[in-house]
């Protein structure tokens, strides 16, 4: 196998910061400071930036960086691992994300304070300040701790804009429990729930009650990726990866981007959506079942809207019109997410995703899928894909 | 306790819920001056409806009113109860706690409502029952039973000025090392503190001056929140700030119920609160009740010592 990289990728700009025992600023600082310096001597400008390269070692996330020189769409990020190793390693990312066009332009960059801030040679004896740190540092204090109140937040909001109410959250919940009920390896195997359990389960954060929030489990899920000529020759019918993306959106925060204009939204799903459909030639109405990240019940709903299988406040209707159930518009969550069955962040639904274009899913029997969709975490830098029969 | 046991005990202190602990008792003393000009000094309420006859005699009700919360004052025993309480049914009912190894006792909370107000003269009669007695709960403090019970307050004409809840946990004392039990008193615990680094530190200190403040670009005049080293909008790094006024506008808001966090207050509602200078800052609505706060709800901030080692924004119903 030859790799097709030759001359598809360029460096065209190279910047430095000064270089001293005390720089006096923040890692991020410097980071931002190196970016803009390599975007000048390119002639070009944060918004040309779709992709960033670096150590896994490094403190300065992605989307930290990206806000704060001013970048817009992101669609790529990689990062190489083992220390100094990473150098080319980042270099290597880069190169791979443009030469196959997940990225038009990406700058790989490494920025510390090795001298005034953490020290190598301090071993892991000292803390370490991260933007990751200072980012939770502006919700802890007030109590706003979870996964959970963070999701509250934004649903509090989407419901307010679009007048969908807990009948489509129970919906959601109640048709992915009634999935679970069926699959033996699901942890509510022959449990399901009523309305009344539903409505008078335990206030989490307001609005999300017990069942609209997924398990916590032990277990793991595992698919294995090769090529279509070595798929052929394997037990298992192919499904091949039509399509695959990652994005974040301006003004990306983990789990709190309370600062965009309207923040009741996940521009970054509706980019992992538009890439992947562009990447695979399909559109929604293409995709016959789902795969849909379910950590609450209500993100199963904005992801509904973001890869286009309704308009933006309809999927509340969209699922109470049945659309997730055995025999609805699109079966969803098959297996009974995470919700119901386990939660493996996600990799559990890559397996069911699999499993409905095989043929083999528990809950749709004999039924014809050629196009699955599967997505990630919302409220995050995300991403989804949609997996087909192999031709 | 056997299983037997303990529901002959329970069946013995839930047949006191609904009991009289005071018939209707008019207070020994009317509504007076001198008992409201002590009771708002020790208080520090200087409102002169309570105590300036003047001021009093020129606004809309003519005369000097009780501070509300005086309600319960009036009827109270006084120097009396150094020397016992007459029997009643709340005493029977702690008595029957005390002797099942419910000895502990903490007042959890009060909670009034007020519906007419007194003046000078006027007699306040009080009647008391056991409203309400929970299932049995573990606490903090041990296995025990929360009580409530109801005052109704009237004037000498029978109409209702207001109602006293007072919530009350009998419980079994867990037994402590003593040093244990010491070292638990001194580590009252706080929140989960903000890191302070380059970007963010000075925000923060400025918290601890009281202030609010928003970063702003030197150069464009671009306001930012969360503070960041360059402007997103023209790449500059020269900043300087504003100081917030505080007038905001809730966006989007929650509960935080489950789960509860040491060092937090109970259910604290969360928001996202734009400001009126146009960036979002998230805090706490506080002064109000979860049910009252809706998205669109002005509110005004103060920065406030929350615990005894944070100081916050909190922003309140205006
Ligand atoms: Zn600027």
């Amino acid at each position: 196998m030859v790799a097709n990289v030759k001359d598809k990728a360029v460096i065209v700009g190279v910047g430095n910061t000064k270089f001293s025992k005390d720089s006096g600023v923040s890692e991020l600082s410097l980071a931002a400071q190196a970016v803009k310096a390599a975007l000048d001597d390119a002639g070009l400008k944060p918004t040309d930036l779709d992709g960033f390269a670096t150590f896994t070692m490094d403190a300065n996330d992605e989307i930290e960086v990206a806000r704060t020189l001013g970048c817009g769409d992101l669609t790529f990020w990689g990062r190489s691992h083992y220390g100094g190793g990473a150098a080319t390693g980042s270099l290597h990312q880069a190169v791979m994300a443009v030469s196959t066009g997940m990225a038009e332009c990406v700058a790989v960059f490494r920025a510390l304070n090795g001298r005034s801030g953490h020290r190598f040679s301090a071993g892991v004896s000292e803390g370490v300040m991260t933007a990751d740190i200072i980012h939770w540092g502006w919700y802890m204090p007030y109590g706003l701790l979870t996964p959970a109140s963070w999701v509250a937040m934004f649903t509090q909001r989407w419901m307010h804009l679009t007048g969908v109410t807990k009948d489509a959250l129970f919906e959601v919940a109640h048709t992915t429990r009634n999935y679970a009920v069926n699959n033996p390896n699901a942890f509510f195997y022959q449990r399901p729930f009523d309305r009344a359990e539903y409505d008078a389960a335990r206030m989490i954060c307001d609005p999300l009650q017990l069942f609209d929030c997924c398990q916590e489990s032990d277990g793991a899920s595992c698919v294995i990726v090769t090529t279509p000529e070595r798929a052929r020759d394997l037990r298992q019918p192919g499904v091949s990866v039509r399509g695959v993306a990652q994005a974040a959106a301006p003004d990306q925060e983990q789990m709190t981007s309370f600062y965009r204009k309207e923040f009741a939204a996940i521009p970054e799903m509706e980019i992992a959506a538009k890439n992947c459909y562009a990447m695979s030639g399909l559109k929604a109405d293409d995709i016959d079942a789902a795969v849909i990240y379910d950590a609450f019940s209500p993100i199963v709903l904005w992801q509904m809207e973001a890869w286009g299988f309704c308009g933006f406040g309809e999927s509340g209707d969209f699922v109470l019109d049945g659309a997730m159930r055995p025999d609805g518009r699109l079966p969803t969550n098959t297996h009974g997410g995470q919700l119901s069955e386990a939660y493996i962040h996600g990799v559990n639904g890559i397996v069911e995703a699999t499993k409905l274009v095989r043929g083999t899913s528990l809950n749709q029997p004999n039924k014809t899928v050629n196009n699955a969709l599967v997505t990630s975490g919302v409220g995050i830098p995300t991403g989804g894909a949609i997996l087909g029969k192999m031709h | 306790m056997t299983a037997e046991d303990q529901k002959a005990f329970e069946d013995e202190i839930y047949a006191f819920v609904g009991r009289e602990v005071c018939p209707p008792t008019p207070a020994r003393d009317d509504v007076n001056n001198a008992m409201i000009r002590q009771w708002t000094e020790i208080i520090g309420d200087t409102n002169p409806a309570y105590t300036d006859a003047a001021w009093a005699a020129g606004s809309a009700r003519g005369k000097t009113i009780a501070p509300p919360a005086m309600m319960y004052v009036w009827g109270q025993e006084g120097f009396k109860v150094t020397t016992g309480r007459p029997a009643d049914a709340q005493a029977d009912l702690v008595n029957l706690f005390n002797k099942h190894g419910y000895t502990g006792v903490l007042g959890t909370n009060v909670r009034q409502e007020y519906f007419r107000e007194v003046s000078p003269g006027d007699n306040v009669v009080m009647t008391m029952t056991i409203d309400n007695i929970s299932e049995r709960k573990t606490t903090g403090r041990g296995p025990g039973y929360f009580f409530e019970t109801l005052a109704t307050f009237t004037n000498q004409h029978g109409e209702k000025i207001g109602t006293q809840r007072f919530k009350v946990l009998k419980f079994i004392p867990q037994e402590q090392p003593a040093t244990a039990a010491s070292e638990q008193a001194l580590k009252v615990p706080t929140r989960i503190a903000s890191v302070r680094g380059h970007d963010n530190g000075w925000w923060w200190n400025a918290v601890d001056d009281g202030k609010v403040l928003i970063q702003r670009c030197k150069d464009c005049q671009t306001l930012r929140h969360p503070p960041r080293p360059m402007c997103g909008h023209c790449q500059s790094m020269e900043w300087d700030s504003i100081e917030s006024t505080l007038d905001g506008e809730v966006l989007s808001y929650t509960c935080v119920r489950y789960p509860a966090v040491p060092g937090y207050p109970k259910d604290p509602i969360c928001a996202v609160i734009g400001l009126g200078e146009g960036t979002n800052l998230v805090a706490n609505v506080v002064g109000c009740e979860y049910s009252d706060v809706f998205i669109g709800m002005k509110v005004k901030g103060k920065v406030e010592r929350v615990d005894e080692k944070t100081i916050l924004p909190q922003f309140y119903p205006l």
